[in-house]
Formats: structure tokens, sequence, C-alpha cells
């Protein structure tokens, strides 16, 4: 696997959360993903960033294009060092929510990409990997 | 601060979203549409989000909850203008938006509007109720029943 490009963005406020958004819609682009998988991809990442913002007191994302083979990818990794998050499994799970959204945010993000990744830890903090391939 | 305009138009409000939206913003937009239908006694609302290149779970739940809100003020909420891409998007997110009409476009979707006041209407004129309203409606030109033939006929 062969790294192309990389990017670190702060993400702690509202207006972070779009340009992080503005931020993976440009790069998907500049890969030539298509209109729903650069659709997927924003969307993937508008949800994880705002986790980032309201859960983990804010963070950073980091942006990579990849090469494996053929193929290119983006990889997006969300660090917060927030409070952690007690129980993944219960995390992942639909409709499962300890904020004010639906729930949907990190088992939906997880359909919305090709790989995902989650680590967290208590009282350290949480970090997300999420990678879309063309 | 930024803010997303409401035009009014006969008895229905119209919004269409045009830039990527930050929280606050969805959250004022739902505030301020609230409000409006009670100043104007609107009965219908419009919402036209062609624009929207993004429709995540947060605005996903603004437009759940303006529809919603709307409905318990007696006014109905239609989505219009949804990019296949964003539909697609949506449902694999898990988001189907259930009690949110939608339709294809703004013609589509202020056409089901007027029919839905259309219904309203001749259902209070049937039963005996309201029957002034629906007239002094009729007059303004605010509601018409039957389309053209029946513009025709009167």
């Amino acid at each position: 696997m062969a790294l192309i490009k990389t990017d670190e963005l702060s993400v702690r406020t509202e207006q972070d959360i779009v340009i992080a958004r503005q931020t993976v819609r440009r790069l998907t682009q500049e890969i030539g993903f298509s209109l729903v998988d650069q659709t997927k991809m924003v969307t993937a990442a508008s949800e994880l960033a705002r986790n980032t913002v309201i859960y983990g007191g804010g963070g950073t994302m980091v942006c990579e294009v990849l090469t494996e083979g053929a193929r290119t990818g983006l990889r997006l990794t969300f660090t917060d060092q927030g409070p952690g998050i007690p129980n993944l499994e219960l995390a992942m799970m639909d409709g499962w929510t300890s904020g004010t959204g639906l729930g949907m945010g990190l088992s939906g993000t997880k359909r919305l990409v090709n790989d995902f990744d989650i680590q967290s830890a208590l009282g350290k903090g949480t970090r997300v990997t999420i990678t879309r391939w063309k | 601060m930024d803010r997303i305009p409401i035009l009014r138009m006969g008895e229905f409000l119209l919004v269409t979203i045009q830039v990527d939206m930050h929280d606050q913003l969805a959250l004022t937009l739902q505030d301020d549409l609230t409000t409006k239908i009670e100043k104007t006694g609107a009965r219908g609302v419009l919402i036209d989000i062609s624009a929207l290149e993004m429709v995540d779970s947060f605005i996903g739940r603004m437009i759940a909850n303006i529809s919603g809100m709307s409905r318990i003020l007696d006014a109905q909420t239609v989505v219009v203008g949804m990019q296949p891409a964003v539909a697609i998007t949506l449902v694999e997110l898990g988001l189907s938006l259930p009690g949110v009409k939608t339709a294809l476009n703004v013609e589509r979707g202020m056409q089901f509007l007027r029919a839905a006041r259309a219904a309203e209407n001749d259902g209070r004129v049937n039963d005996g109720l309201g029957g002034d309203q629906h007239d002094s409606l009729s007059q303004s030109g605010l509601v018409r029943r039957g389309g053209e033939a029946a513009d025709g006929a009167d």
C-alpha cells in the first residue's frame, strides 16, 4: 500500500465539520470516485466529524490518498482525546445513541465505507478509521 | 448571523436550501419555520433540497423534525428535489425518513400541497363545516378545486 497524499485538519467546531465535508468532497473528486461514492464518503466523514466534535470534545481528521495495486482509495482517521466509548458493541448497534442523534451514526457510517475500524479507551479517547476504494 | 430565507406564497411557505449547512443553521431553520407557520397560518411547507449534496443523520433528523412540527401546527410539509446519490446514501445510512412526504421536484411538490388543501376543503364542505371559509379561499384564488375544467365551468 502506497501513500500518495496526506492532509490533517482540526475538527473542533461545527464549521470544521463543514470544512471536513468539503475537503473529503474535493479529495474524492480528485481520485475520481463516482458521484454516489463521493456522497457516501462525504456523509460518512460528516457523521464521524460530528462525533469527534460533540462526543470527543474536538480532535483531528487525517486524510490519506492510497494506492494498492491498481486501485486507489481514501482513508480518513478521526482521533479525539475525549472520554472514550464505554461499550463499543452497543455503540455500533443501529438505533443506539447516548446523545441527541438518531443513533445511526456509527453503524450507518460502517455501511457507507469498505473498511471500518474503531479503537476506544475510556478516559483516553477514540480513533475511527474508514477507507473507501474507487 | 446566517439564515436560510423562508418565502411566503399564498398559504404556503417555500424554503430552498442552497448552502452546505452547518448544524446551527439547520436548527435555526427549524425554529424560524415553526415561528413563521404560527405567524402566517401557513397550511403547507415546501422544502427544496435539490442543491444539497449530502444529507447526514443530523440534517435528516432536522427534516423529520420540521415535518413533524409543522404537522402538529396544521401545515403539511413536502421535501422536494433530493439528488439520487443523496437518496441512495440516506437509505444505506439507515434513514428512510418515515412520515416525511417527498416529491421529485418543486412542481410536483406544489401539486401535492394544492391537492391536499383542496381535499381538505372538500371534506369541510361535505361536513357542512367551514363552508364560508372555503368560499372565501376560492374567491381569493388560493384554492383551485378540480383544476382547469372546474375553472371553465365557473
